[in-house]
């Protein structure tokens, strides 16, 4: 099976039917996507589908195959961090960090769909990924924040 | 994973020879667990805790471990004070049993309060030794020297030398942690400030290793068959059909069975194939007696308060990584006390503790929640039997079902006021949930006071939570006090007031409601205000909440206002990020979490069927932090947690006038 993770181009051998998440994790050591609950509940396991927010444990394998599947080691250009992982730090938006790959995966295809959210919008949109330490109104804090950076950029890179 | 002893660990750091081997002697001195300092006494020489390289990196040692606390940053901040460096020098080796100070555990608010000072005696005295071994290198006074910055440095004749080069100079291991040395928090320069999380890209990034997230040459994946109940003992299985599988190894010990594999999908079908007997053994149902109260006062009230099992939801589950070299373990597990696994590795396996090595890295939380070494000493079983490295992580219904709860209990409070309005007798028995935060800070003369914990055998396992039993008799307490409040027809802040000397108490409280606009805010059937607050483990916190109803009688909690005091604050930020997070998980406890249990049977082990707080469950939360430079730092990661379920069961009140007894609140108030 070909899987194309990260803008590069990777061949596997595996059950089609075996979860994503599985697979990125211990055939691929692609390890920012966690394992929280196997029922699709706490996003923990979210990577980006084709630039959509996908539950990796009840994604099996095969549905994803040639499609452009993005895990939170792929999202850094280099040593600099993708606004919304910026935004995390800045805000403090995290405490033990283990919702954290999740959670920022499914801010930025959050941000992809509505550039700048309301409150109300991030609350609804990230409302399936689970952070248990509570530090939800940070996050919410933080997609704001990466809103604005990623909007000013863009004007920016329109204006050069 | 390479086996590290503290002697390679700080070759690899460049460290001075005297250094090495004063640290080497230490290290087995507390690891034959008497020795010459007794049992588990901490070091108290500056060699067990802190060095200080050529190069001038500091790694400073502790047994306390990180879950999301963010204690690796404020421990980081203290060392770094201390030694008048920047934080960015000093590196925090944490819960490694083979380099680390014996510790009993990451509990109870402890880290603050106790390791706190006990690192910044260490680094203090470092810092001190430091300035004496220039001072006599250069026959100058001492008081002529200062250290900043990595460097001793005597202004008058513009001379300096690096900590690296002095410290290669010392023999720390005759250098004692020095109290007298500490600077004070009115002193404090990287401590008090906002130090951002130390490991915070590692965690956005995915580059920190969780163990759940590590991987061994070899390894193999593993599996645990379980019973259908808590107490239910194995009669019979049959492997046959997973004894078969390519690759697949079957372990059997006792009431154990396991099996291990080459990847999680074809562990997950050998357990799949096993065919298993089990005997059910319900555990004994309880019955209390309601007991007789007396009341002194005018006016009196009784009732009963409730609260349900619950869990902790640790995002990351129990995991653990284990392999056996030459007969020795080495164990890599998420758990709150590395030691203490350590321990219980020792029981299990008959091995001395200096063969087995525990390593923490930081975990994805506890919560309280995960003290106990079933999973490591799982994974060594298996790791055994397969004679390869084995990774166990837990499936969430595992850690639902078979780790530990926070206990349920029942809470009989009696209390009568006299004609002033002030507590005239208070009667308070809990049963089952636990004593911590059981004693009221209210006044009542001791003679007429009653609080008691009876204790049980309990129908489910059941250990630590964040604050313990003290979320359960705030919950009774201050929810007792509003009704109290209301039959004398005294507003609940005016009542707390008349009745509380507790001046950190009162000044929380005060400073909530201000905020709060307390003294405007006027309930109507479709929204509600209530307050509460309480202290526990040196931590002061008031709660005001204003709750939305619906005519359905949902509730939304819109807002808390939270006042927290806990002495000198060592991070504002953090301090805020765990006050906050400590309000959401309360706000799971108070409103919609339970375990729906019978027989030892648990019935929602999963998260699809047992709801934790998400998103647009959340309340905008300010939190107001009192500074308290004159009192020493106490811990924050527990009490925060107290006020939150009282304070929205007298908001509930205040709307609709129904007292809402029990924990969670929202099918108790579908009920009522």
């Amino acid at each position: 099976m070909d899987l194309s993770i990260n803008g590069r181009r990777c061949a596997i051998q595996s059950d089609p039917e075996r979860p994503l998440l599985w697979v990125l994790r211990n055939e691929l050591d692609l390890t920012g996507a966690k394992y929280g609950c196997g029922e699709g509940q706490c996003g923990a396991c979210t990577v980006l589908v084709d630039g959509v927010a996908h539950r990796s444990c009840i994604t099996p394998v095969y549905t994803v195959a040639g499609r452009e599947i993005t895990t939170v080691e792929g999202l850094a250009d280099g040593e600099r961090l993708h606004p919304v992982q910026q935004a995390f730090i800045d805000c403090d938006a995290m405490q033990c960090g283990y919702c954290t790959c999740g959670m920022v995966l499914a801010a930025v295809a959050l941000l992809r769909k509505t550039p700048m959210p309301s409150d109300a919008e991030i609350k609804q949109k990230l409302d399936g990924n689970l952070c248990r330490c509570g530090t939800y109104n940070r996050i919410v804090e933080a997609v704001h924040k990466a809103a604005g950076v990623i909007q000013a950029s863009n004007r920016e890179a329109q204006h050069a | 994973m390479p086996e590290w002893r503290r002697r390679d660990f700080l070759r690899t750091l460049g460290g001075g020879l005297l250094v090495m081997l004063s640290a080497e002697y230490d290290v087995a001195g507390q690891e034959s667990g008497g020795g010459r300092r007794g049992e588990h006494d901490l070091p108290s020489d500056v060699a067990a805790w802190l060095h200080i390289g050529r190069d001038g990196k500091i790694t400073a040692f502790t047994g306390k471990v990180e879950v999301g606390q963010n204690i690796r940053t404020s421990l980081t901040q203290a060392v770094a004070d201390e030694l008048r460096v920047p934080p960015s020098v000093v590196t925090l080796v944490m819960g490694d049993t083979a380099l680390v100070p014996w510790d009993m555990g990451t509990f109870g608010s402890r880290t603050t309060p106790t390791m706190a000072p006990e690192m910044r005696k260490m680094a203090a005295a470092a810092r001190d030794t430091l300035i004496s071994t220039a001072a006599t290198q250069w026959s100058v006074p001492k008081e002529h020297l200062h250290a900043k910055d990595g460097f001793v440095a005597n202004g008058d004749i513009k001379r300096r030398a690096s900590y690296g080069d002095l410290a290669a100079k010392v023999d720390w291991v005759n250098v004692i942690g020095n109290a007298d040395l500490v600077t004070p928090p009115t002193h404090w320069e990287v401590a008090g400030t906002d130090l951002p999380k130390i490991n915070a890209r590692e965690m956005v990034t995915g580059k920190h290793k969780y163990v759940s997230d590590l991987k061994l040459p070899g390894m193999l994946y593993g599996r645990v068959l379980r019973g259908p109940s808590q107490g239910s003992k194995l009669i019979s299985v049959d492997t046959s059909a997973a004894a078969k599988m390519a690759g697949v190894v079957v372990v059997r010990d006792g009431e154990f069975v396991g099996v291990a594999a080459g990847d999680e999908r074809t562990a997950e079908k050998a357990l799949a194939s096993m065919e298993a007997k089990w005997e059910e053994k319900p555990p004994a149902n309880y019955k209390y007696v309601v007991e007789k109260f007396h009341s002194l006062g005018s006016e009196s009230v009784q009732a009963s308060y409730q609260v349900a099992y619950i869990a902790h939801v640790p995002l990351e589950p129990r995991a653990a990584v284990a392999q056996w070299n030459n007969g020795k373990l080495v164990v890599s597990t998420g758990t709150q006390r590395p030691f203490g696994v350590r321990s219980e590795l020792a029981g299990v396996f008959g091995l001395p503790e200096t063969d087995i090595h525990v390593l923490m890295p930081d975990t994805g939380s506890g919560y309280g929640g995960k003290h106990s070494g079933e999973c490591a000493i799982e994974a060594a079983r298996l790791a055994k039997a397969a004679g390869k490295a084995v990774k166990l992580i837990w499936t969430r219904e595992e850690e639902f079902t078979w780790a530990y709860l926070r206990p349920e209990g029942v809470i009989d409070v009696t209390s009568s006021v006299d004609a002033g309005g002030k507590l005239a007798s208070w009667q308070f028995v809990n049963r089952y949930s636990g004593p911590a935060g059981l004693k009221t800070p209210y006044d009542v003369d001791e003679g007429r006071k009653i609080e008691r914990f009876e204790e049980r055998e309990p129908p489910l396992r059941e250990g630590s939570y964040r604050g313990l039993a003290s979320t359960a008799n705030h919950f009774a307490r201050e929810s007792h006090l509003d009704e109290m409040a209301a039959k004398i027809g005294v507003d609940p802040l005016a009542f707390r007031l008349n009745n509380l000397k507790n001046e950190r108490l009162r000044a929380v409280l005060v400073a909530a409601t201000e905020r709060f606009r307390w003294s405007k805010q006027k309930a109507t059937a479709s929204r509600g205000f209530g307050l509460a607050c309480g202290f526990d483990k040196g931590g002061h916190i008031a709660c005001c909440v204003e709750v939305a109803m619906s005519a359905s009688r949902e509730v939304k909690v819109e807002r808390v206002v939270a006042a927290w005091d806990c002495g000198a604050i060592v991070n504002p930020n953090h301090l805020k990020n765990q006050v906050e997070g400590a309000i959401v998980m309360g706000l799971g406890g108070a409103l919609f979490e339970e375990i729906e249990h019978t027989d030892g049977r648990i019935h929602n082990p999963r998260l699809s069927q047992y709801r934790v707080p998400r998103f647009t469950d959340v309340p905008k939360i300010e939190v107001i932090l009192i500074d308290r430079k004159d009192v020493p730092s106490a811990g924050a990661g527990e009490t925060p947690i107290v006020g939150i379920a009282p304070a929205i069961a007298n908001a509930i009140f205040s709307a609709t006038g129904l007292r809402i007894r029990a924990m969670p609140l929202l099918p108790a108030l579908a009920r009522a």
